[in-house]
């Protein structure tokens, strides 16, 4: 066994004040603190408070660096390493390959956990995580890439009457992000392209903009209404419900201002 | 009205009579007199003064022309003959005869129909003659033959008259030969010239008189009397008597076909679209009422005018102010001035219909190979299949750095008007390469950029460009992984057989294998590839193909332009060099994706495909390929010895050598790296009583012996690290 350590640790949701107290103590106790925000970002907050809030300097790694993962792994070998990510460290862009590189070297690995966008969604929408099935995202397209395949995702957790989970692009270093606006758009667009009937302008979509803040705002309504509507500053996620359990529809109808007739339809999907 | 005027007047009422216009090419090995015979042609319809004509050659205008004596540039002219009382547009194109212009030769071939190749009598048919042909028979342009200098055989060589239909006869043979090897399947043995029907004309551009038997009949001059005009010294009366523009335009009028008959054959050849369409039919049927269709073979830089885009309208017409567009780019460019061609001049007109070479300006993003339209979207021209392309290179710089920005835009400039030169421009190192197709062309475009530019550059000896292959079949897949390490790509390349490489290279195979997916796969099947190979094909870059073996991988054709990219990237700069790939075999073997579509986009596809190309590649034998040159000495017997020794010094394989006479006439062939400084080499070596030329002819394997050397060479001066990755690198 090495003489270091390297901690993952989850950031949360929103800004500096989402770390939980057991990532605060490992932070503040060790040698070396890595973070990459290429993946997400607190939009909350910035670097220099959260430096300021843990008392160290925070080395930021580039893409390509956390990717190569050589500069963590150097570190790890001697020091304690903590490595710090938004939400939950192996959820949405999962580190996994990095941790299992380090247990080859024989480091020390370990877990905090921070809250993450995939229960944050469903728990402000008052959604059963037991009733999602497979999540996507959504890209930018591009002149070479414009992945259909998200269409699909949905359309088969549909037709089990699943919920969708829907993920929006991030280009951090160009800090564009997508709004539930252009994703509803893209998702017309590929109705258009297939043509399976999954998606009109009159499907119920939800949107969930700043989760983990102290005013996240949900709506739940038609694509045509949403699509006209400003959701304010980023992140955004957006939600395609399934069939409704009467909690669910109730939820979505206090919470979210899903119109009645609506959540009525959608229970009997 | 002066006879220009008038015969201009003349020109611009023929323009629509498609009957009454011949498109043609004079083309030549460099020497036998194709200049010469343009200019006497031009003066004597009357559009320049005779005196001048073929002392001053005026079609060779270019100061650099004049000064080295050879064609550079191909120029055109129109002009108006009268045959048979019917008047006749001529619209001719004089051709450079040196290999190093060769591309223009090619270019000028799509513009025309038809081409008169010139042979000189005393030297006869030469390897640039057999070089000429195929470019002609390629874009199914029809040739007839006017065998030149016939004076200098009488009066020089002083052969007799037998002796002289000797060598007419051998000529013309050789020429049939060349037709038949070389002529697409429908023309084969259709298009023999023949002494009888007036398709060979003999003469002397120089002293301005020509005969073929159809005139000998009009005029009653046979070989005979011309023997003995040569023989008294009067060949003035001659050119009054049998005049060489009567003899050879009748030629043209008579034998080379009108751009509606050929039209309805070249189509189908240089262009792809629905042949059925609105744009096909128009220009199966050379309409000017149909929609604009214009491929721009020359793009002439003007010092008044600036860019004037030359090139052949195939259907419609261009008028001046009209928009249009040009294919692939997305600008509308409007028309400013549209010109008939008369030597330097150009001659402005309201519009140039089809079947017609037309000049003009303001197309400003044409290049040579475009295809201009008046909508933006129609199946562009097929591109033009040169025979050789640019394997020299010299590193230019320039000597005050404050003129650096200048360079950059005057090497744009000059690669735009001359295609065959390439232009690597490296903003960051400042090193800009300039490839071309020999010494001599390079030399030209380096004297234009001091004297017609004004930069004070300095170039590097000339190197050679270099290709990377594989030798053979990778062992096993190589697995290439994403950076996030959540996708992985597999991919085994193998050298492609020649005869598919050939194809590609003349075009044979869409590049647009997206489009013509179907098409492509049949082509290849019928060439010997695997049926599953040929099914998989989804990228062509320069001469190496991509194909997608796998089966039924979930999400994989989402990331199929993303593979396509990465294997792009590849081929134009290979893992042992990064010099361009030529000849492989990508295959996709296997793919693992990640779930989710933003863990699988362009920043992991690309790498991951990339590293596993590279170490493909890495794995099966890569091989280096230089370019090698045909070279071909006519030596007297006794500097045999001097011959050779030069030969021999430069890697050379002696491939042929005949005795005729008391000349040895050597064919060999050598490495383009290593024929450098040859000429002025075997001049000292010989007192300059040697004649010879090069030809180049594609690419070899650099000997075994030799390549780590090569390669580390060409790494070095790429500021690379000496050794190439090995395949470990690749892996991770
Ligand atoms: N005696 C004689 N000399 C000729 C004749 N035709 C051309 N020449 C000479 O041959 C040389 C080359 O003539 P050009 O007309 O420049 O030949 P070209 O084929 O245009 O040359 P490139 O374009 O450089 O390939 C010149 O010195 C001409 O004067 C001819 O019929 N008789
Ligand atoms: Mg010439």
């Amino acid at each position: 066994m090495s003489s270091g350590e390297l901690v993952f640790v989850g950031l949360g949701l929103y800004d500096e004040e989402d770390i939980s107290v057991k990532g605060l103590s490992l932070i503040r106790g060790c040698d070396r603190v890595f973070a990459e925000f290429y993946t997400s970002q607190l939009v909350g907050t910035n670097i220099g408070r959260i430096e300021r809030l843990i008392g160290k300097p925070i080395e930021v790694l580039s893409r390509d660096e956390a990717e190569r993962g050589d500069r963590v792994l150097k570190s790890a070998l001697k020091d304690k390493t903590v490595f710090l990510t938004c939400g939950d460290p192996m959820i949405a862009t999962t580190h996994v390959d990095l941790r299992l590189r380090a247990v080859e070297k024989g480091i020390r690995t370990r877990i905090v956990h921070g809250s993450s966008i995939v229960t944050a969604v469903p728990g402000l929408l008052g959604l059963q995580s037991y009733k999602f099935g497979r999540a996507t995202s959504l890209v930018f397209p591009d002149k070479n890439y414009s992945p259909i395949s998200p269409y699909y995702v949905v359309k088969n957790n549909r037709e089990m009457g699943l919920h969708t989970l829907v993920f929006l692009d991030i280009h951090a270093e160009k800090k564009r992000y997508m709004t539930a606006n252009e994703g509803m758009d893209i998702l017309l667009d590929m109705e258009r392209n297939v043509g399976d009937g999954v998606f009109d302008e009159d499907s119920v979509v939800c949107v969930v903009a700043r989760a983990g803040s102290s005013d996240p705002l949900l709506r739940a309504d038609r694509i045509c209404v949403l699509r006209e509507q400003d959701f304010g500053h980023p992140l955004h996620t957006i939600v395609v419900p399934g069939r409704l359990h009467f909690m669910e529809a109730e939820a979505l109808v206090r919470l979210a201002g899903l119109p009645k007739e609506l959540a009525g339809k959608l229970q009997k999907l | 009205m002066g006879r220009k005027e008038d015969n201009i007047k003349k020109a611009k009422n023929l323009m629509n009579k498609l009957n009454n216009i011949r498109n043609i090419g004079i083309a030549a090995h460099i020497d036998h007199g194709k200049t010469t015979l343009s200019d006497n042609l031009l003066a004597g319809c009357g559009m320049m003064s005779e005196e001048l004509a073929g002392k001053q050659l005026v079609l060779d205008y270019d100061e650099q022309e004049q000064a080295r004596g050879i064609t550079i540039n191909t120029a055109s002219a129109s002009m108006v003959h009268t045959f048979e009382g019917e008047e006749y547009l001529i619209n001719l194109l004089d051709t450079p005869g040196h290999v190093d212009f060769g591309g223009d030769v090619t270019r000028a071939m799509r513009a025309v129909d038809g081409c008169i190749v010139v042979v000189c009598a005393v030297e006869g048919t030469m390897p640039q003659t057999e070089t000429v042909v195929r470019q002609a028979l390629r874009e199914k342009v029809k040739p007839v033959l006017f065998i030149n200098k016939v004076d200098r055989l009488i009066n020089e060589l002083r052969v007799t008259p037998e002796e002289m239909q000797q060598r007419f006869i051998k000529i013309i043979s050789k020429f049939n030969e060349l037709l038949n090897k070389l002529a697409p399947e429908e023309f084969k043995n259709k298009w023999n010239v023949k002494v009888e029907d007036g398709s060979v004309a003999f003469g002397s551009a120089y002293y301005n008189w020509a005969v073929s038997v159809p005139y000998m009949k009009k005029t009653g001059l046979g070989f005979k009397e011309i023997y003995e005009y040569c023989n008294k010294n009067d060949q003035k009366t001659l050119a009054k008597k049998t005049p060489i523009h009567e003899v050879i335009l009748d030629m043209v009028v008579d034998h080379l076909p009108s751009p509606k008959e050929a039209q309805k054959y070249r189509i189908r050849h240089i262009w792809r679209g629905d042949k059925e369409s609105e744009l096909g039919k128009s220009m199966i049927e050379c309409r000017e009422d149909g929609p604009l269709a214009l491929m721009i073979t020359k793009i002439i830089m003007d010092p008044h005018a600036g860019e004037v885009a030359v090139g052949r309208v195939y259907s419609g017409k261009i008028e001046r102010g009209q928009e249009v567009y040009v294919v692939g780019m997305p600008n509308v460019n409007r028309v400013q001035q549209v010109n008939l061609m008369v030597g330097a001049d150009r001659i402005p007109v309201d519009y140039v219909t089809a079947g017609n070479i037309v000049a003009a300006t303001g197309i400003r993003d044409a290049i040579a190979g475009s295809t201009i339209a008046d909508k933006p979207d129609i199946e562009p021209f097929e591109r033009i299949v040169h025979i050789s392309e640019p394997v020299v290179t010299v590193a230019v710089e320039a000597k005050n750095t404050k003129d650096l920005p200048k360079l950059i835009e005057v090497l744009r400039t000059i690669s735009k008007a001359d295609p065959s030169i390439h232009v690597e421009i490296n903003q960051e190192t400042g090193e800009n390469l300039m490839s071309g197709m020999g010494e001599l062309h390079l030399e030209i475009t380096e004297y234009r950029i001091k004297n017609d530019y004004g930069i004070d550059i300095v170039c590097s000896e000339p190197i050679v460009v270099y290709r990377e292959s594989v030798a053979k079949k990778s062992p096993h897949p190589f697995e290439g992984k994403s950076p996030n390490k959540h996708n992985r790509f597999y991919i085994e390349v193998e050298p492609l057989p020649e005869n598919i490489v050939k194809a590609i290279y003349n075009n044979e195979i869409p590049q647009n294998v997206k489009k013509y997916k179907k098409e492509a796969t049949k082509i290849l099947q019928d060439l010997g590839m695997d049926k599953e190979l040929a099914k998989g094909i989804f990228g062509i870059q320069g001469l190496n193909i991509l194909t997608d073996v796998t089966k039924g991988i979930q999400h994989l054709f989402e990331t199929r332009e993303l593979i396509k990219e990465a294997f792009e990237e590849v081929m134009k700069s290979g893992p042992i060099a990064n010099e361009p790939c030529q000849g492989i075999l990508v295959k996709l073997v296997d793919a693992k994706l990640h779930e989710d579509a933003i863990h699988r986009g362009p920043a992991q596809v690309i790498p991951a495909v990339r590293n596993a190309i590279y170490g493909a590649i890495t794995i099966s034998d890569p091989i280096l390929l230089e370019p090698i040159q045909k070279v071909f000495i006519s030596t007297p017997q006794e500097l045999m010895g001097d011959a050779s020794r030069e030969l021999n010094q430069r890697r050379a394989v002696v491939k042929d050598m005949k005795t005729e006479g008391d000349m040895v006439n050597i064919e060999a062939k050598a490495p383009v790296a290593d024929m450098f400084g040859f000429a002025s080499a075997i001049r000292s070596a010989t007192g300059g009583r040697v004649l010879w030329n090069t030809e180049n002819m594609g690419f070899e394997p650099v000997p075994k012996t030799l390549q780590n050397q090569v390669i580390r060479q060409i790494r070095e001066r790429k500021g690379l690290k000496p050794e190439p990755y090995p395949p470990e690198y690749y892996m991770d």
